[in-house]
């Protein structure tokens, strides 16, 4: 008798040794007769549901913009925190700024920001001109131009691009193809005029115009012209919109009635109290220019220079900065254009006060709460819209429809209605639960996000700052220019083109025109005018 | 210490259903991450609170380490859950299911002032169901069942 062939006692291996040395494996199987139970019931109410609502399995593919053949020259006018965040997207950053996020990466494993950039397809494009009325601003711009190495500190640079002090002298330049417009917006429309009118593509800033009366001849003149024109609404890029729309379209939700869009801040930068630059003076700044467009001239104001947006003569307050962002995501879901009458109210209620507001000379003009009402009769539905620069509490884009609803910011979640039409016999029998979601999107759910600032968290919540192909972390800015470039090679039209520009102007107009004029504007559809 | 053969009958086989229900769970766990195709451990890393909170970000932020913590997190429930479940290296499973417990304790702790995302079925102030597990693993180690009843008996019960 070997030691193998025995057991405790010393006694042959029997049937009683093999019992207990087996006992608690019949326990596997009751788990995989348990789990094969679970398995089939999910299976097929997954399958049953999938069925029911038919939604796409597919992500966006990442499509490189990549591009080999001609150069695009593009001329930068406005370099002030927008017009930087442009040219990051396109490519252009100051030396500075890079070893910035070098830095920042090199302290924190977890800051992916000067990876991210470093991985940004490079457009081909060529800075060849920039024009900015602040002389520090124009430096940077120079600067950012140049490194076309995307190197740090001490790196090696490219040719300077040519400082132009006024925009005309920039568009009447050979060696320009196309402008972007990152200015106030008291000068957008003028520019995209002039611009169109050289025959140079335009990117272009929200809010579309200052004024009602400057949508018209803007579109004229972009349309007249042929030039391919971009509104600067990078949430044209967000994956989780085009889930919406494909949700919208096969009537996860029905008959919609009513959407519920907002916009949340707590901060005096996000409130447009913008710091105001040591540097600036009336010999550093070329500030008749920058009036030109005012009725009524200002003396020399910093506060009004860097925090133009307080103002109605330079900004377009929440409906021309925020409400359009929020439009615009709407209209490229649903495609609902203009609103047939528009009523708005809201006041300064918070940054109302010198010290609070960290006001130099004046206090703000624009509301920093401001709610709109959109009305839409021929579609059946409202538009709610309200917003405040004081609190920084959290909410989505809701649409709500008669069978459902959705919740949409980065992610898109779709709720059955508890009383609805088209799920009721789905929810008498249990399929449909209307407590949960049935359908969840997330796009690039196993990526890290790592944004810094709270009010990049605030843009990344809503699906304003980063976006998903294929799995991989996009800047939604980079994918709206590299559209713009690629439509420009290809002479094709980008998705926020003058049409879905000229919409969103005259819907933020409208709201201006409510709040001012303290009256509900209406929408004459056929004649193209307010009334 | 004490041996398998000292117990009662009443005591053995409590020991050995603690000891397969443990296994139950930590096998079940296992199972879900591995036939849930988007499961991560990001988002629990994510949600790390108290002292350990910026190790487990970092590995969070890590994308080779995340796959790591995936791989173990999804093996090592299977493994030690069925090793609990059937017995064998049972004290291996045993010590290395605590070593995993101890893990989810850190990055989630039962300290004052700290919420979590992660939604909890209870009341918890510094003890809460994963460091009972892991006391109750520590015990089971401690007293050996496997020799009796379980998969060890054919490989350690030599004289």
């Amino acid at each position: 008798m070997t030691d193998k062939d025995k057991n405790e006692s010393g006694t042959k291996m029997n049937r009683r040794d093999v019992i207990k040395g087996l006992a608690t494996v019949p326990v596997l199987g009751a788990m995989a007769y348990g789990i094969w139970r679970k398995t089939r019931r999910d299976h097929i109410r997954n399958h049953k549901l999938s069925k029911e609502l038919n939604m796409s399995a597919e992500e966006q593919e990442y499509i490189s913009y990549k591009h080999d053949g001609d150069t695009i020259r593009i001329g930068i006018i406005g370099f002030g925190i927008r017009g930087a965040q442009l040219m990051k997207a396109a490519g252009f950053v100051t030396p500075k700024a890079i070893q910035e996020m070098k830095d920042a990466a090199e302290k924190d494993s977890q800051n992916k920001r000067y990876s991210e950039y470093l991985e940004q397809d490079d457009l081909n494009i060529q800075i060849t001109g920039v024009c900015d009325l602040f002389d520090v601003h124009a430096e940077d711009a120079i600067a950012a131009a140049a490194n076309i190495g995307r190197e740090g500190s001490g790196g090696q640079m490219g040719a300077a691009p040519k400082r132009y002090r006024t925009y005309q002298e920039m568009l009447a330049s050979d060696d320009i193809d196309a402008v972007i417009i990152a200015t106030p917006d008291h000068w957008h429309a003028q520019m995209t005029i002039d611009a169109a009118k050289a025959g140079k593509h335009v990117y272009a800033e929200k809010g579309f115009t200052l004024t009602m009366d400057e949508t018209y001849p803007v579109r004229d003149a972009v349309k007249a012209s042929g030039i391919v024109y971009q509104l600067g609404h990078q949430g044209r890029q967000t994956e989780s919109y085009i889930k919406a729309k494909e949700a919208i379209d096969k009537k996860l939700i029905g008959k919609i009635n009513l959407i519920e869009v907002c916009t949340n801040r707590n901060s005096a930068n996000g409130a447009w109290v913008y710091d105001i630059d040591p540097n600036a003076n009336p010999n550093t700044v070329d500030w008749e220019q920058f009036e030109e467009p005012c009725e009524v001239k200002h003396p020399w104001s910093p506060e009004r220079f860097f925090r133009w947006r307080c103002w109605w003569d330079y900004g377009t307050g929440l409906s021309g900065d925020l409400l359009t962002h929020e439009f615009d995501a709407i209209n490229q879901i649903l495609g609902m254009g203009i609103p047939t009458s528009v009523s708005a109210s809201g006041g300064v209620y918070f940054w109302k006060d010198k010290k609070r507001g960290d006001y130099v000379n004046e206090v703000r003009e624009v509301p920093d709460i401001w709610n709109a009402v959109l009305e839409y009769p021929d579609l059946d539905f409202s538009l709610l819209y309200s917003a405040s620069l004081a609190s920084n509490h959290n909410r989505g884009k809701t649409i709500m429809g008669h069978d459902g609803s959705m919740e949409l910011g980065n992610s898109l979640t779709v709720y059955a209605d508890s009383e609805s039409t088209r799920y009721k016999e789905q929810i008498k029998s249990g399929l449909i639960d209307p407590e949960l979601p049935i359908y969840t999107y997330i796009p690039g759910r196993k990526n890290v996000d790592s944004v810094a600032t709270a009010t990049e968290q605030y843009f990344a919540a809503r699906g304003l700052l980063y976006t998903y192909r294929g799995g991989r972390r996009v800047d939604t800015t980079h994918l709206h220019i590299a559209e713009w470039v690629q439509a420009i090679r290809e002479g094709k039209q980008p998705s926020c083109n003058i049409d879905q520009a000229f919409e969103e102007g005259v819907a933020a107009a409208m709201g201006i025109m409510a709040q001012r004029e303290n009256r509900t504007v209406f929408w004459d559809k056929d004649k193209e005018q307010v009334i | 210490m004490i041996k398998d053969k000292d117990y009662s009958k009443w005591q053995l086989w409590s020991l050995v259903i603690l000891r397969v229900a443990i296994g139950w769970h930590f096998l079940y766990e296992g199972v879900v991450k591995i036939l849930n195709p988007n499961w991560s451990s990001l988002g629990y890393l994510m949600d790390s609170k108290g002292l350990f909170e910026g190790v487990f970000h970092s590995i969070a932020g890590n994308p080779a380490m995340l796959n790591v913590m995936d791989f173990i997190n999804m093996w090592g429930l299977i493994l030690i859950g069925a090793g609990l479940i059937v017995g064998l290296f049972t004290r291996v499973a045993s010590i290395a299911g605590i070593v995993l417990l101890a893990f989810y304790y850190l990055s989630h702790p039962a300290i004052i002032g700290v919420t979590f995302a992660m939604p909890t079925e209870g009341s918890y102030l510094w003890v809460n169901k994963n460091l009972l597990e892991l006391i109750t693993l520590w015990v089971i180690a401690l007293f050996p069942t496997w020799n009796t009843i379980g998969m060890d008996r054919f490989l350690f019960n030599k004289k």
